[in-house]
């Protein structure tokens, strides 16, 4: 408890390039210790936010404060914290023990010593093989270690994470993700992750920051934003659930909260389309005021009383379960 | 049978291969290797005043090597290879950097470049001659100097000297070492430099330990560009020293001049070599396939 706590907070902060606004007067305060993803679709802003906090980019307004100092206008090595590159950036014409000594050669660390550190480093992400290599050597999963050794051996209060796993092939994406998720855990530093993946995020995330057009739409830990999304845009990314349009207002709905009746109970549908998806069967049906819903059953279920397109059912769900979105999206409710 | 079609098969593919290569191959021969060895034999000839003998002598070579003069041009032409290989790296390098880093827009930088390259749809002799009236005794170099006050009597190093030679030389190549280098350095991933800053290194040592490592291909093959084309040059020393430098080029075109073929083609044979083994200590350096 003796450390200080690394409080990494974005205060108003914007970004413009010209005439557009990148990221519109942000204001989110990153818990210490805690693996934050940013999420959203590409060109949401969540890249230039993650490249201000790193110093690759320019702050056009406002503050980005860490461990109770405004460091936007820092140099990428003094903010106390460290970028791991989207496709890794390693230098190519360095070792792997050379790439992650790097930043110690640049400070004037001695051969001998940094040489030592940079093992350390590599024992850490267990690399200690691959010392002498090239990275052209390397498969993808030992770059993307070697990366993050590099970004470790400065010792940063935050490491910031630009998409690590999308050049990585799915079965190495989902093991590299447990890597980093273990990892955060046994440094006890900060990582802030930017990702378009939704599943990604759940997977990795204390705290999820939904992006979009811009602004933050979301921001709570990963199973409130998946549960009860607040606006429309963010229910519709993460996927998984139904937005309706009922007389009190617009509501998300899991889809695996919908259930399918006989046609005399909740609200009444036609089936459109059925989908097999192993442990679930995923139920299209439109109901009135044309809009098409999806209920998720589980196959055992569904299976006991199958329904096909053209079915007329009923859709139920528990009122407890619906979430009212509000307005303010971007997207048009 | 089956085997039988599979050989015909495979001497047919390779026939095709042959085939498709033999264009290139031929022109090479005829262009290429045949006036080397043409050469190379000449060299090995008989010459007297009125006369060329084929023969198999090493007069032509004992000659060479056994004047001072074929020391003393030798060494002028690798002076001039290194000065003007010094400067044209420089410039060059400036350059290039300037264009792949500093530029922003991919429209500027190739306007730029462009640019760079306009005074070569002139002719080389016309480049270089224009030269002449910039920098003679009454040149506006010298009569604008004079006249802001800098110098009282005309400057007579400007032109006819080594300083016009490698003024010229670099004037005309640097191109050639702006061009691999920028080459090469539109090939870095500008993720690389940030993420050097990122490991918190300067301006220089980004310049020092990323930059200039991953340019060396291109520098090198800006090197032996600039270099085989200055060790093979006769026409600038000529004008631009009016007659009073020499190169081994200037060598050669005089014993042309004379008609003394076997020793023009000796001495040919011997600015190969030269530039060959100069060519084979640079590549011990870098390894340019990369590149190519």
């Amino acid at each position: 408890m003796s450390q200080p706590v690394q409080d990494l907070e974005l205060v108003s902060v914007t970004k413009r390039y010209g005439k557009t606004i990148a990221v519109d007067n942000i204001n989110h305060h990153f818990k210490p210790d805690s693996y934050t993803c940013l999420l959203g679709p590409s060109g949401c802003g969540k890249s230039s936010t993650l490249r201000m906090i790193a110093g690759h980019e320019s702050v056009s307004e406002g503050a980005i404060n860490l461990a109770g100092r405004d460091i936007s206008h820092l140099p990428p090595a003094k903010r106390g914290t460290a970028m791991m590159f989207q496709s890794y950036a390693l230098f190519p014409h360095l070792s792997v023990t050379d790439n992650v000594a790097f930043s110690l050669k640049m400070k004037g660390v001695d051969v001998s010593q940094r040489r030592r550190k940079a093992q350390e480093m590599l024992e850490l992400v267990d690399l200690m093989a691959m010392a002498d290599r090239l990275p052209a050597q390397l498969s993808g999963g030992q770059q993307q270690r070697v990366a993050l050794a590099r970004a470790l051996i400065t010792r940063p209060q935050v490491l910031l994470l630009d998409e690590p796993l999308s050049a990585l092939d799915p079965f190495l994406r989902i093991r590299m993700r447990g890597e980093l998720r273990k990892l955060q855990r046994e440094l006890g530093i900060s990582f802030v992750h930017v990702t378009h993946g939704q599943d990604e995020a759940l997977a990795l995330a204390d705290e999820i920051v939904v992006m979009n057009n811009a602004v933050i739409e979301q921001a709570g830990p990963a199973r409130e934003v998946f549960n009860a999304p607040r606006t429309r845009f963010v229910a519709q990314f993460m996927g998984g659930h139904n937005v309706v349009a009922l007389p009190e207002g617009h509501f998300a709905i899991r889809s695996d909260a919908v259930g399918v009746g006989s046609a005399d109970t909740g609200v009444e549908a036609h089936v459109t389309g059925i989908e097999y998806q192993g442990t679930h069967v995923s139920v299209l049906a439109r109901i009135t005021g044309d809009q098409e819903l999806t209920a998720l059953v589980p196959d055992n279920e569904f299976y006991a009383n199958p329904r096909s397109p053209g079915d007329r059912v009923g859709l139920t769900w528990d009122t407890r379960n619906l979430h009212k979105l509000t307005a303010q999206s971007g997207e048009d409710v | 049978m089956g085997g039988f079609r599979d050989m015909t098969g495979r001497i047919r593919a390779g026939t095709v291969a042959w085939l498709q290569a033999a264009p290139m191959a031929l022109v090479l021969l005829v262009f290429l290797v045949a006036p080397i060895l043409m050469i190379g034999i000449v060299s090995f000839w008989q010459a007297t005043e009125f006369s060329i003998v084929p023969a198999f002598e090493f007069d032509n070579y004992e000659f060479l090597f056994g004047s001072s003069v074929t020391y003393r041009v030798f060494l002028n032409t690798f002076k001039y290879a290194l000065i003007v290989w010094v400067f044209t790296f420089l410039i060059g390098f400036t350059v290039a950097y300037f264009l792949a880093f500093h530029v922003r827009t991919l429209t500027w930088q190739i306007g730029l470049f462009l640019l760079c390259t306009i005074p070569f749809w002139t002719s080389n002799i016309i480049r270089m001659i224009s030269w002449i009236p910039f920098l003679g005794r009454n040149g506006i170099a010298n009569s604008a100097l004079i006249s802001w006050g800098v110098i009282d009597e005309p400057l007579d190093w400007l032109l006819f000297s080594d300083f016009a030679v490698i003024l010229a030389f670099v004037h005309l190549y640097t191109l050639f070492m702006v061009v691999p280098i920028f080459n090469t350095m539109m090939r870095i991933d500008k993720s690389l430099i940030e993420a050097a800053r990122d490991g918190g290194a300067s301006g220089v040592q980004i310049l020092w330990n990323v930059i200039i490592p991953l340019c060396k291909p291109g520098i090198m093959i800006g090197s032996i560009f600039v270099i085989t084309l200055v060790m093979g040059d006769f026409i600038t020393v000529r004008f631009m020293s009016g007659s009073q430098s020499a190169n081994v080029g200037r060598l050669i075109s005089n014993d042309i001049a004379l008609l003394q073929y076997p020793s023009a083609a000796a001495t040919a044979v011997v600015l190969l070599g030269t530039v060959l083994i100069v060519i084979a200590i640079l590549l011990r350096f870098v390894d340019i396939r990369k590149e190519l």
